[in-house]
């Protein structure tokens, strides 16, 4: 079964004025889409037709750079678009909090930690919160590299995940990434960071 | 030594309709002064702090390195446009094109690919390199030929700023203009030092 671009649940507009209506769409659409027909493009016929994209990824390091780059690219964006979606909790609550409190001691401070990363990743990239043996933490991966391959430096569930590329932001934000990672923080789904944080 | 941001030899609008007047105010206005600031910023107390571009591309590492070599590849890269420039390659340097590529079609189409296909962001470069043979590399971000003892000729910067308020996610409709603007005269200076 071939990998599908997924929708995303709610309008393109529905971010505005955090992401504006045509950056979702060509981010969704052009990007997202891009990256779902390059993935097929090149599993089909190899042994790695029919896995998930998790198993996929686990190896990553024995597959194509096409399938590297691409599956990346395919499953940080599935992410992406859940983590931002409208609706859900403002802020982090229950064991969620406890575990950040816990791991960078207070909410705030992860913050910090976590825009650092985002501001300091030089060139396309991502940054993410990461679920690495009961612990959290905050890194950041070059291109469509993600915590689940195992060329990545820190490896576990990502629970959080912005897109960094310029892409993400250029049409609204130009130069201007820090506002780009303001917004984004407004816009986090802490439901669904509960969710992927429970597994 | 403290770097300044190189006044352009051209307008900002003179590149139109191929690359727009906005970008060329971000691009060289916020990237390419951020740039600057930063590596005189940051060099400020290293072993860098009176090094030349070139010293920073073939030594230093991190900020220095990123925000050094991105200065150098930005002027080298605005510095080659002039939308009243030569339009194709003559002379020594079109020999050496088709020496090496068979035609300057054959080169350009190879060019293309190698910006086309660099992924995340970066640079494509044509090169002269130790032996005096043109080649086509990619760099990765701030990555420079020069580290690798290579002379550069002619670059495209594939950073998605270069080209995203104009062409957004068609990367190769800008290296189709990129084509347009290109001084050749500017190339062949390069190419005969
Ligand atoms: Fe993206
Ligand atoms: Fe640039």
């Amino acid at each position: 079964m071939a990998f599908e671009l997924p929708k995303l649940g709610y309008d393109y507009n529905a971010l505005e004025p955090h992401i504006d209506a045509r950056t979702m769409e060509i981010h969704h659409s052009k990007h997202h889409g891009g990256y779902t027909t390059k993935l097929n493009n090149a599993v089909e016929g190899t042994d790695l037709e029919g896995k998930s994209i998790e198993e996929i990824l686990k190896n990553v390091s024995s597959h194509s750079t096409a399938v590297r780059n691409n599956g990346g690219g395919y499953y940080n964006h599935n992410l992406y678009w859940q983590v931002i979606a409208p609706g859900g909790a403002k802020s982090p609550s229950g064991e969620l909090l406890d575990a950040i409190n816990e791991s960078f001691g207070s909410l705030e401070k992860f913050r910090e930690a976590f825009v650092q990363a985002a501001l300091t990743r030089f060139g396309s990239g991502w940054a993410w919160l990461v679920l690495q043996n009961n612990k959290l933490a905050v890194s950041s991966t070059p291109n469509q590299d993600n915590p689940l391959m195992d060329v990545a430096d820190v490896q576990g569930t990502p629970i959080l995940g912005i897109d960094v590329w310029e892409h993400a932001y250029y049409l609204k934000y130009q130069n201007k990434r820090p506002d780009y990672v303001n917004a984004f923080w407004e816009l986090i789904n802490w439901d669904e960071a509960a969710r992927r944080f429970k597994g | 030594m403290s770097f300044e941001l190189p006044k352009l030899p051209y307008s900002k609008n003179a590149l139109e309709p191929y690359i727009s007047e906005k970008t060329i105010e971000f691009h060289y206005g916020k990237h390419h002064q951020a740039y600057v600031t930063k590596v005189n910023n940051l060099s400020q107390g290293t072993p860098f702090e009176n090094a030349s571009l070139e010293e920073i591309i073939k030594k230093a590492d991190g900020g220095v390195f990123n925000n050094g070599a991105q200065v150098w590849n930005h002027t080298f890269y605005f510095f080659q446009f002039n939308p009243d420039g030569c339009k194709e390659p003559k002379d020594e340097l079109k020999k050496a094109i088709e020496a090496k590529f068979g035609s300057v079609e054959k080169f350009k189409e190879e060019f293309s690919n190698a910006a086309t296909t660099l992924f995340g962001s970066g640079w494509a470069w044509l090169v002269k390199n130790e032996k005096g043979e043109l080649e086509i590399v990619q760099t990765a971000n701030a990555g420079n030929p020069l580290r690798d003892s290579k002379t550069p000729l002619l670059t495209c910067d594939v950073w998605e700023h270069a080209y995203y308020l104009d062409k957004q996610n068609a990367r190769p409709k800008y290296i189709e203009d990129f084509w347009k603007i290109i001084d050749w005269k500017v190339i062949s200076e390069r190419y005969s030092k």
